[in-house]
This record gives structure tokens, sequence and C-alpha cells, in this order.
């Protein structure tokens, strides 16, 4: 007898749960990101995926390429003006429902690029869900902004998206109350 | 560290050149010449053709602000190497503050392209018989040329 037939006999047929709770839950669980790798934060984003810090604990580790495939975006680096309209658009090409973690002070504020060159925090262009502090941020400040943003998921509802409209603020990593 | 052209050697470049060639630097062990802008093409080519130079590396081509007041305002500068030879020159030539042209060495080392590509993007430094003069760094639609000092660290426009 395998496990499953275990599992059958001890549990009742029929579980109910709130739909949201089961949707969120999914979704948080399997979390694709897109890369967005611009500067030496990527170098920390991929270590995430190496097996000293193992993303894949939390679900995140099929880090896509195409962004159709991608759940949420990890801006990794500073974001020049001319890259500005490109990453727009790869958010735009993300299927709903989709997240966005700034990644590092570049990506979140400038950080030391205060010139002409480097757009002032990618939050002008993208909604943010996720800020994580750092230049760059260790893989575990990376990876307990996926945790957040898992918690930020599961509190979510099907009637009322934050792309739609804005219920919660963004997470600051280290900094919540 | 590769060596300078000898003595004897920047002694017959200034003779064959000798209304191109304004003044020449010595420090550091490298050897600085001041080429009138006119006539960048003709000395370049020659210091690539030359058996006693063969300077058929181009390793930099920039540009220099010297400061708004400063007259002449603006430098191109080229860095040369020479592979069978192994030694280094270094060429500068100086450009008004209105509408600073130059003729494009890209005939003599194609790499100058977007090196040159490059010097207009940031300086407004023009090239002229460049193949496809255009920005290669800032976005098209930019309009200022970022590294001249009159320019604002933080820019003009804002998102």
């Amino acid at each position: 007898m395998g496990i499953e037939n275990k599992v059958a006999n001890a549990l009742p047929e029929v579980l109910t749960a709130r739909l949201d709770w089961l949707i969120n839950w999914a979704r948080k669980s399997s979390l694709w990101p897109a890369t967005f790798g611009l500067a030496c934060c990527a170098i920390e984003m991929m270590a995430i995926t190496a097996p000293r810090n193992d993303v894949a604990r939390f679900g995140a580790e099929a880090f896509r390429a195409s962004p159709r495939q991608a759940d949420v975006m990890i801006v990794a680096g500073r974001v020049s003006k001319k890259m500005a309209p490109v990453l727009r658009r790869i958010y735009d090409q993300m299927p709903e429902p989709k997240w966005v973690i700034s990644m590092g002070v570049c990506a979140s504020v400038g950080g030391i690029f205060d010139n002409y060159a480097i757009l002032q925090g990618v939050d002008k262009i993208v909604p943010v869900d996720v800020y994580v502090p750092g230049c760059p941020p260790r893989p575990e400040g990376l990876i307990y902004a996926i945790m957040k943003l898992q918690e930020k998921i599961q509190k979510e509802s099907l009637r009322n998206r934050p792309d739609m409209v804005v219920t919660e603020p963004p997470v600051m990593v280290g900094r919540e109350a | 560290m590769a060596k300078a052209p000898s003595t004897e050697d920047i002694a017959f470049l200034r003779e064959r050149f000798s209304e191109a060639i304004t003044g020449v630097r010595e420090g550091l062990g490298e050897i600085s010449c001041y080429v009138d802008p006119r006539y960048i093409v003709d000395v370049c080519r020659f210091l690539r053709d030359d058996s006693r130079f063969q300077f058929n590396l181009l390793s930099d081509l920039c540009g220099a602000d010297l400061g708004m007041d400063q007259e002449p305002r603006f430098e191109v500068i080229y860095h040369l190497y020479s592979i069978p030879v192994g030694h280094r020159l270094r060429l500068k030539a100086q450009l008004p503050p209105d509408e600073p042209t130059i003729e494009s060495v890209t005939s003599v080392w194609k790499t100058a392209n977007w090196h040159e590509r490059e010097t207009f993007d940031m300086f407004g430094i023009v090239f002229t018989g460049h193949p496809d003069l255009r920005r290669i760094l800032m976005p098209e639609e930019f309009q200022w040329h970022p590294l001249r000092k009159d320019y604002p660290v933080r820019g003009y426009d804002d998102f």
C-alpha cells in the first residue's frame, strides 16, 4: 500500500478552505522570478539559487528568461534611463498576477549614482512590492525579501489585486514595524 | 610598461610635420604630441604606415573639456600603440569652444568608429567624414553632451 492510500484513509474525502487562501498559497509557493540582472546585485541574485542558499526551499528557483513565464521581477542593479523603457516593457509582458522586488539601493533610490544617467528608483516606472537595502544585499537579504513577498501574497484577495488598487504600503525589509 | 619612441624618432616626426606638430610634452616616460587638428589624419596615417613607428593599434581615442573659460576648450586625445615595435605615443588635438570639429580617423583605424561616436556623444565634438556619427551611450532623444563642464551632474530632465 502506497503513501497516497494511507493519506486517503487518514483524511476525510472533502476538505474546505477559503478560495483566496488556497490560490494565494499556490501562487506564493511557486514564485518564478524574471531575472532583471543589471549590475553587481545580479551576482548575489544568482547566488540565491546556488546550493548554499538554495531558494528552491521557497519555490522560487525557476528563473525564467521569458517574462511570459514569470511572476516576480527582481530588479537587481542600477537602472539607466536608457534601460527604463525596456524594463517597463518586460514588466508589461509579464502576465498577471505579478510582483516586483527592488534589489539593492541603486534599484530602490539610485544609490551612489546620483547623476544624469541613472533612474533614481525603479518605483518611478513600475510598482514595487518589496525593497531590499544593501550594496549589494547579501543572498539572505534577498531570500528574506522573497519570504516577505510570500507573506504579502498570502494576504491578498482575488477581489482586490494590489496592481489595480493600492491596498498595502510596500514592505521595507528589515524596517517593518 | 611600454616604451616611448626614441628622441631621434620624435625629432624626425617633428621635422617631417613641422607645421602640423605644434608642441611635444614629455613626462613619466610618456610623450604627448600636440597636433594641429587640420593635419590629424595625415599625421595618423603617417604614424601607422612609417616603418620606424608602425602604430597599427589605436588603443584609445577620447575627449576632454579643459573648462568653459579655456581657449582652446576641447581636446581630442589619441593613444597609439605599435604591436610590432612595442612603443606608445599620445597625440592631442585642441579645438575651439564653439562647434568643435575635427576630421575622423576611421579611414586610418576602423576602431575609431565607436570611440569617435562616444566622444561625440559625451562632448559634442563633431567628426567630419565619420560613416555613422550617432549617439552610442545616451538615448537617441537625449539633447545634451553630459561630460561638458557646463552640464550639471544630475542633468536637466527628470522622470
